[in-house]
Protein backbone atom coordinates (compact mmCIF):
# COMPACT_ATOMS: atom_id res chain seq x y z
CA UNK A 1 0.00 0.00 0.00
CA UNK A 2 2.50 2.10 0.68
CA UNK A 3 3.41 3.40 -2.79
CA UNK A 4 -0.23 4.47 -2.99
CA UNK A 5 0.54 6.83 -0.19
CA UNK A 6 3.45 8.54 -2.11
CA UNK A 7 1.42 8.81 -5.16
CA UNK A 8 -1.69 10.46 -3.44
CA UNK A 9 0.68 12.85 -1.82
CA UNK A 10 2.48 13.36 -5.24
CA UNK A 11 -0.68 13.96 -6.92
CA UNK A 12 -1.58 16.71 -4.14
CA UNK A 13 1.63 18.38 -4.52
CA UNK A 14 1.55 18.09 -8.35
CA UNK A 15 -2.03 20.05 -7.89
CA UNK A 16 -1.01 22.22 -5.45
CA UNK A 17 1.85 23.62 -8.02
CA UNK A 18 -0.50 24.06 -10.66
CA UNK A 19 -2.65 25.57 -9.03
CA UNK A 20 -0.08 28.29 -7.83
CA UNK A 21 0.44 28.49 -11.79
CA UNK A 22 -2.83 29.91 -12.27
CA UNK A 23 -3.59 32.02 -9.67
CA UNK A 24 -1.38 35.19 -10.11
CA UNK A 25 -1.86 35.94 -13.10
CA UNK A 26 -6.13 36.00 -12.13
CA UNK A 27 -6.00 38.71 -9.48
CA UNK A 28 -6.90 41.84 -10.37
CA UNK A 29 -9.50 44.19 -8.72
CA UNK A 30 -11.30 46.34 -11.31
CA UNK A 31 -10.09 49.94 -9.76
CA UNK A 32 -12.88 53.13 -9.07
CA UNK A 33 -12.67 55.46 -11.57
CA UNK A 34 -11.53 58.85 -10.11
CA UNK A 35 -13.62 61.81 -11.58
CA UNK A 36 -11.69 63.28 -14.22
CA UNK A 37 -12.42 67.03 -15.31
CA UNK A 38 -9.85 66.43 -18.25
CA UNK A 39 -11.36 67.42 -21.73
CA UNK A 40 -10.27 66.08 -24.62
CA UNK A 41 -10.21 66.34 -28.58
CA UNK A 42 -10.82 62.81 -29.52
CA UNK A 43 -12.10 59.84 -28.16
CA UNK A 44 -8.83 57.60 -28.91
CA UNK A 45 -6.92 60.40 -26.39
CA UNK A 46 -9.53 59.87 -23.56
CA UNK A 47 -9.43 55.99 -24.55
CA UNK A 48 -5.64 56.14 -24.20
CA UNK A 49 -5.98 58.15 -20.97
CA UNK A 50 -8.39 55.93 -19.12
CA UNK A 51 -5.84 52.66 -20.48
CA UNK A 52 -2.79 54.95 -18.88
CA UNK A 53 -4.32 55.85 -16.18
CA UNK A 54 -5.15 52.43 -15.10
CA UNK A 55 -1.56 50.52 -16.11
CA UNK A 56 0.37 52.88 -13.92
CA UNK A 57 0.81 52.43 -10.10
CA UNK A 58 0.45 55.14 -8.11
CA UNK A 59 4.16 55.56 -6.38
CA UNK A 60 2.33 56.82 -3.00
CA UNK A 61 -0.96 54.69 -2.17
CA UNK A 62 0.21 51.24 -3.14
CA UNK A 63 -1.68 48.73 -4.61
CA UNK A 64 -3.71 51.36 -6.21
CA UNK A 65 -3.38 52.30 -9.88
CA UNK A 66 -3.40 56.25 -11.08
CA UNK A 67 -6.92 55.78 -11.69
CA UNK A 68 -7.81 54.67 -8.28
CA UNK A 69 -6.02 56.87 -6.26
CA UNK A 70 -7.00 60.20 -5.44
CA UNK A 71 -3.14 60.77 -3.56
CA UNK A 72 -1.08 63.94 -4.33
CA UNK A 73 1.26 62.52 -6.50
CA UNK A 74 -1.33 60.23 -8.44
CA UNK A 75 -3.55 62.89 -9.19
CA UNK A 76 -0.34 65.19 -10.46
CA UNK A 77 0.77 62.10 -12.70
CA UNK A 78 -2.96 61.88 -14.14
CA UNK A 79 -2.39 65.83 -14.90
CA UNK A 80 1.24 64.71 -16.99
CA UNK A 81 -0.52 62.16 -18.65
CA UNK A 82 -3.09 64.38 -19.66
CA UNK A 83 -0.75 67.34 -20.58
CA UNK A 84 1.31 65.08 -22.59
CA UNK A 85 -1.49 63.08 -24.86
CA UNK A 86 -2.71 66.67 -25.52
CA UNK A 87 0.89 67.64 -26.83
CA UNK A 88 0.60 64.33 -29.47
CA UNK A 89 3.32 62.54 -26.96
CA UNK A 90 2.98 58.43 -27.81
CA UNK A 91 2.45 55.95 -25.60
CA UNK A 92 5.88 54.97 -25.49
CA UNK A 93 7.41 58.73 -24.78
CA UNK A 94 4.64 58.42 -21.86
CA UNK A 95 6.32 55.52 -20.39
CA UNK A 96 9.34 56.53 -20.95
CA UNK A 97 8.85 59.59 -18.70
CA UNK A 98 7.50 57.57 -16.21
CA UNK A 99 10.33 55.08 -15.64
CA UNK A 100 12.82 57.58 -16.00
CA UNK A 101 11.24 59.02 -12.83
CA UNK A 102 10.08 56.58 -10.91
CA UNK A 103 11.19 53.35 -12.32
CA UNK A 104 9.80 49.96 -13.05
CA UNK A 105 7.63 49.95 -10.09
CA UNK A 106 5.41 52.12 -11.75
CA UNK A 107 4.47 49.57 -13.97
CA UNK A 108 1.61 47.50 -13.30
CA UNK A 109 2.61 45.24 -16.27
CA UNK A 110 6.34 45.05 -15.76
CA UNK A 111 8.34 45.05 -18.66
CA UNK A 112 10.32 42.74 -20.11
CA UNK A 113 13.86 42.39 -19.36
CA UNK A 114 16.45 39.66 -17.93
CA UNK A 115 15.11 40.66 -14.53
CA UNK A 116 11.70 40.60 -15.04
CA UNK A 117 11.68 37.09 -17.15
CA UNK A 118 11.22 34.78 -13.43
CA UNK A 119 8.05 36.97 -12.91
CA UNK A 120 6.94 36.79 -16.06
CA UNK A 121 7.44 32.61 -16.64
CA UNK A 122 7.65 31.57 -13.26
CA UNK A 123 4.02 30.77 -13.47
CA UNK A 124 4.72 28.97 -16.61
CA UNK A 125 7.70 27.08 -15.18
CA UNK A 126 4.86 26.28 -12.23
CA UNK A 127 2.71 24.88 -14.49
CA UNK A 128 4.70 22.84 -16.65
CA UNK A 129 6.50 21.43 -13.55
CA UNK A 130 3.33 20.77 -12.24
CA UNK A 131 1.64 18.79 -15.63
CA UNK A 132 4.89 17.24 -15.26
CA UNK A 133 4.73 15.60 -12.01
CA UNK A 134 0.73 14.97 -12.65
CA UNK A 135 1.58 13.04 -15.90
CA UNK A 136 4.59 11.22 -14.48
CA UNK A 137 1.51 10.08 -11.51
CA UNK A 138 -0.87 9.17 -14.37
CA UNK A 139 1.45 7.25 -16.27
CA UNK A 140 2.38 4.56 -13.31
CA UNK A 141 -0.86 4.69 -11.89
CA UNK A 142 -1.65 2.60 -15.08
CA UNK A 143 -4.23 -0.47 -13.99
CA UNK A 144 -2.27 -4.23 -13.45
CA UNK A 145 -2.94 -6.72 -16.29
CA UNK A 146 -3.95 -9.91 -15.33
CA UNK A 147 -0.49 -11.70 -15.79
CA UNK A 148 1.29 -8.91 -13.51
CA UNK A 149 -1.40 -10.07 -10.99
CA UNK A 150 -1.26 -13.99 -11.43
CA UNK A 151 1.17 -15.76 -8.48
CA UNK A 152 3.28 -18.23 -8.97
CA UNK A 153 3.53 -22.15 -8.34
CA UNK A 154 5.17 -21.11 -4.61
CA UNK A 155 2.71 -18.02 -3.93
CA UNK A 156 0.11 -20.10 -4.71
CA UNK A 157 1.37 -23.09 -2.14
CA UNK A 158 1.18 -19.95 0.45
CA UNK A 159 -1.61 -18.82 -0.23
CA UNK A 160 -3.04 -22.59 0.38
CA UNK A 161 -1.39 -23.14 3.58
CA UNK A 162 -2.96 -19.74 5.03
CA UNK A 163 -6.55 -20.47 3.57
CA UNK A 164 -6.17 -24.17 5.39
CA UNK A 165 -4.97 -22.55 8.33
CA UNK A 166 -7.87 -19.89 8.67
CA UNK A 167 -10.41 -22.66 7.74
CA UNK A 168 -8.38 -25.24 10.73
CA UNK A 169 -8.85 -21.62 13.03
CA UNK B 1 16.57 8.02 -4.29
CA UNK B 2 12.57 7.37 -4.57
CA UNK B 3 12.62 7.79 -0.46
CA UNK B 4 14.79 11.23 -1.15
CA UNK B 5 11.64 12.59 -3.46
CA UNK B 6 9.54 12.36 -0.46
CA UNK B 7 11.61 15.41 1.06
CA UNK B 8 10.77 17.43 -1.92
CA UNK B 9 8.07 19.13 -0.33
CA UNK B 10 9.53 19.50 2.58
CA UNK B 11 12.36 20.90 0.84
CA UNK B 12 10.21 23.76 -1.16
CA UNK B 13 8.21 24.03 1.70
CA UNK B 14 11.74 25.52 3.60
CA UNK B 15 12.70 27.40 0.63
CA UNK B 16 9.68 29.24 0.74
CA UNK B 17 8.90 29.89 4.32
CA UNK B 18 12.67 31.61 4.31
CA UNK B 19 11.41 33.54 1.25
CA UNK B 20 8.38 34.53 2.80
CA UNK B 21 10.04 35.25 6.26
CA UNK B 22 12.29 37.70 4.76
CA UNK B 23 9.82 39.53 3.35
CA UNK B 24 7.95 39.96 5.96
CA UNK B 25 10.91 42.62 6.72
CA UNK B 26 11.28 43.98 3.48
CA UNK B 27 9.67 47.34 3.44
CA UNK B 28 7.39 48.15 0.57
CA UNK B 29 7.39 52.15 1.41
CA UNK B 30 11.39 52.00 0.13
CA UNK B 31 11.36 52.24 -3.36
CA UNK B 32 14.62 52.15 -5.55
CA UNK B 33 15.10 55.22 -6.91
CA UNK B 34 16.34 55.79 -10.37
CA UNK B 35 17.72 59.10 -10.24
CA UNK B 36 21.13 58.37 -8.45
CA UNK B 37 23.79 59.66 -10.27
CA UNK B 38 21.38 61.86 -12.63
CA UNK B 39 21.35 65.32 -12.61
CA UNK B 40 18.54 67.61 -11.14
CA UNK B 41 16.18 68.26 -13.30
CA UNK B 42 16.02 71.63 -14.73
CA UNK B 43 13.09 74.25 -12.93
CA UNK B 44 11.84 77.88 -12.62
CA UNK B 45 10.13 78.42 -9.47
CA UNK B 46 9.66 80.79 -6.69
CA UNK B 47 11.49 81.05 -3.42
CA UNK B 48 8.88 80.47 -0.54
CA UNK B 49 10.96 83.23 1.55
CA UNK B 50 10.51 86.32 -1.20
CA UNK B 51 9.11 84.82 -4.39
CA UNK B 52 12.00 85.24 -6.30
CA UNK B 53 12.57 83.34 -9.41
CA UNK B 54 15.57 80.66 -9.01
CA UNK B 55 16.90 78.29 -10.81
CA UNK B 56 19.10 75.06 -10.95
CA UNK B 57 22.35 77.76 -11.00
CA UNK B 58 20.75 79.53 -8.04
CA UNK B 59 22.07 75.83 -5.86
CA UNK B 60 24.94 75.82 -3.92
CA UNK B 61 28.13 74.55 -5.46
CA UNK B 62 28.94 72.44 -2.79
CA UNK B 63 27.23 69.49 -1.79
CA UNK B 64 24.05 70.02 -0.15
CA UNK B 65 20.62 68.52 1.04
CA UNK B 66 17.78 68.79 -1.01
CA UNK B 67 14.68 68.55 1.79
CA UNK B 68 11.29 68.00 0.36
CA UNK B 69 8.69 68.81 2.83
CA UNK B 70 5.51 70.46 3.50
CA UNK B 71 3.34 72.22 5.89
CA UNK B 72 0.55 69.71 5.97
CA UNK B 73 3.78 67.01 6.82
CA UNK B 74 3.71 66.00 10.19
CA UNK B 75 7.14 63.83 9.91
CA UNK B 76 8.68 66.80 8.51
CA UNK B 77 7.80 68.52 11.58
CA UNK B 78 9.34 65.51 13.34
CA UNK B 79 12.98 65.85 11.51
CA UNK B 80 13.21 69.50 11.76
CA UNK B 81 14.89 69.37 15.26
CA UNK B 82 17.78 67.39 13.50
CA UNK B 83 17.41 70.08 10.35
CA UNK B 84 17.45 72.97 12.12
CA UNK B 85 20.28 71.97 14.57
CA UNK B 86 22.62 70.65 11.15
CA UNK B 87 22.10 74.43 10.33
CA UNK B 88 23.08 75.55 13.27
CA UNK B 89 26.39 73.61 13.67
CA UNK B 90 26.90 74.75 9.69
CA UNK B 91 27.02 70.82 8.86
CA UNK B 92 25.54 71.77 5.43
CA UNK B 93 23.56 73.96 3.24
CA UNK B 94 20.00 72.38 3.25
CA UNK B 95 17.83 73.97 0.34
CA UNK B 96 13.71 72.90 0.98
CA UNK B 97 11.52 72.06 -1.76
CA UNK B 98 7.67 73.01 -0.42
CA UNK B 99 6.02 70.09 -2.11
CA UNK B 100 2.24 70.45 -3.05
CA UNK B 101 1.60 73.59 -0.58
CA UNK B 102 0.00 76.92 0.22
CA UNK B 103 3.03 80.01 0.26
CA UNK B 104 1.23 81.22 3.60
CA UNK B 105 0.83 77.95 5.05
CA UNK B 106 4.86 77.35 4.43
CA UNK B 107 5.89 80.92 5.57
CA UNK B 108 3.58 80.22 8.66
CA UNK B 109 5.29 77.04 9.38
CA UNK B 110 8.93 78.41 8.84
CA UNK B 111 7.59 81.24 11.35
CA UNK B 112 6.36 78.78 13.89
CA UNK B 113 9.25 75.59 14.08
CA UNK B 114 11.71 77.72 12.35
CA UNK B 115 13.59 77.05 8.64
CA UNK B 116 16.54 74.68 8.50
CA UNK B 117 16.83 75.73 4.77
CA UNK B 118 19.26 78.27 3.02
CA UNK B 119 16.37 78.53 1.02
CA UNK B 120 12.93 76.73 -0.66
CA UNK B 121 11.95 76.50 -3.99
CA UNK B 122 7.73 76.39 -4.26
CA UNK B 123 6.70 73.44 -5.68
CA UNK B 124 2.90 74.26 -5.96
CA UNK B 125 1.87 71.81 -8.54
CA UNK B 126 3.93 69.38 -7.28
CA UNK B 127 5.70 69.36 -11.00
CA UNK B 128 9.48 69.49 -9.74
CA UNK B 129 8.53 66.57 -7.06
CA UNK B 130 7.81 64.71 -10.23
CA UNK B 131 10.47 65.29 -12.30
CA UNK B 132 12.76 64.23 -9.40
CA UNK B 133 10.48 61.09 -8.67
CA UNK B 134 9.02 61.99 -5.48
CA UNK B 135 5.60 60.35 -3.97
CA UNK B 136 5.27 62.26 -0.61
CA UNK B 137 7.11 64.61 2.22
CA UNK B 138 9.79 64.28 3.50
CA UNK B 139 12.10 62.71 0.92
CA UNK B 140 15.55 64.01 0.95
CA UNK B 141 18.17 63.88 -1.25
CA UNK B 142 21.87 64.43 -1.12
CA UNK B 143 23.39 66.79 -4.40
CA UNK B 144 26.52 66.78 -5.08
CA UNK B 145 28.57 70.33 -6.01
CA UNK B 146 27.66 69.06 -9.71
CA UNK B 147 24.16 68.86 -9.27
CA UNK B 148 24.01 65.06 -9.67
CA UNK B 149 21.27 63.61 -7.04
CA UNK B 150 23.87 60.99 -4.88
CA UNK B 151 21.79 60.20 -2.78
CA UNK B 152 17.82 59.69 -1.85
CA UNK B 153 16.00 58.94 2.16
CA UNK B 154 12.23 58.13 1.51
CA UNK B 155 10.03 59.00 4.50
CA UNK B 156 11.72 60.49 8.23
CA UNK B 157 14.94 61.39 9.07
CA UNK B 158 15.67 60.46 13.27
CA UNK B 159 18.97 60.64 14.52
CA UNK B 160 19.68 57.22 14.05
CA UNK B 161 19.16 57.86 10.19
CA UNK B 162 20.82 61.03 10.50
CA UNK B 163 24.10 58.91 11.62
CA UNK B 164 24.11 56.07 10.34
CA UNK B 165 23.05 57.10 6.64
CA UNK B 166 23.03 60.45 5.71
CA UNK B 167 26.30 61.73 7.34
CA UNK B 168 28.86 58.54 5.38
CA UNK B 169 26.79 59.60 2.32
CA UNK B 170 27.66 62.93 3.10
CA UNK B 171 31.10 62.37 4.14
CA UNK B 172 31.31 60.04 0.88
CA UNK B 173 30.12 62.39 -1.78
CA UNK B 174 32.21 65.14 0.67
CA UNK B 175 35.41 63.47 0.30
CA UNK B 176 34.93 62.76 -3.60
CA UNK B 177 34.91 67.20 -3.92
CA UNK B 178 37.82 67.38 -2.54
CA UNK B 179 39.75 65.22 -4.59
Amino acid sequence: MRPFVIRVRLLCFGLLLGFGAVMPGGVSVPAMAAVDAFEFETDEQQRRFRQMSDDFRCPMCQNTSLTGSSGGVAEDLRREIYLMIMDGKTDEEIEQFMLERYGDFIFYRPRLTVETLLLWFGPLLFLVLGGWIILGIIRRAQPMTQEQVALNDEEQQRLKALLDNVKRD
Amino acid sequence: MSRLKLFIPVFVFMVMAVMLWRGLYLDPRTLPSVLIDKPLPDFELPRVEDEALITKADLPDEPFLLNVWGSYCLPCLQENPILMAAKEAGVVPIVGVNYKDKLNLARLWMDDNGSPFDFSIMDADGRLGINLGVYGAPETFIVDGNGVIRYKHIGVIDYKTWDEEIMPALAAVKAEATL
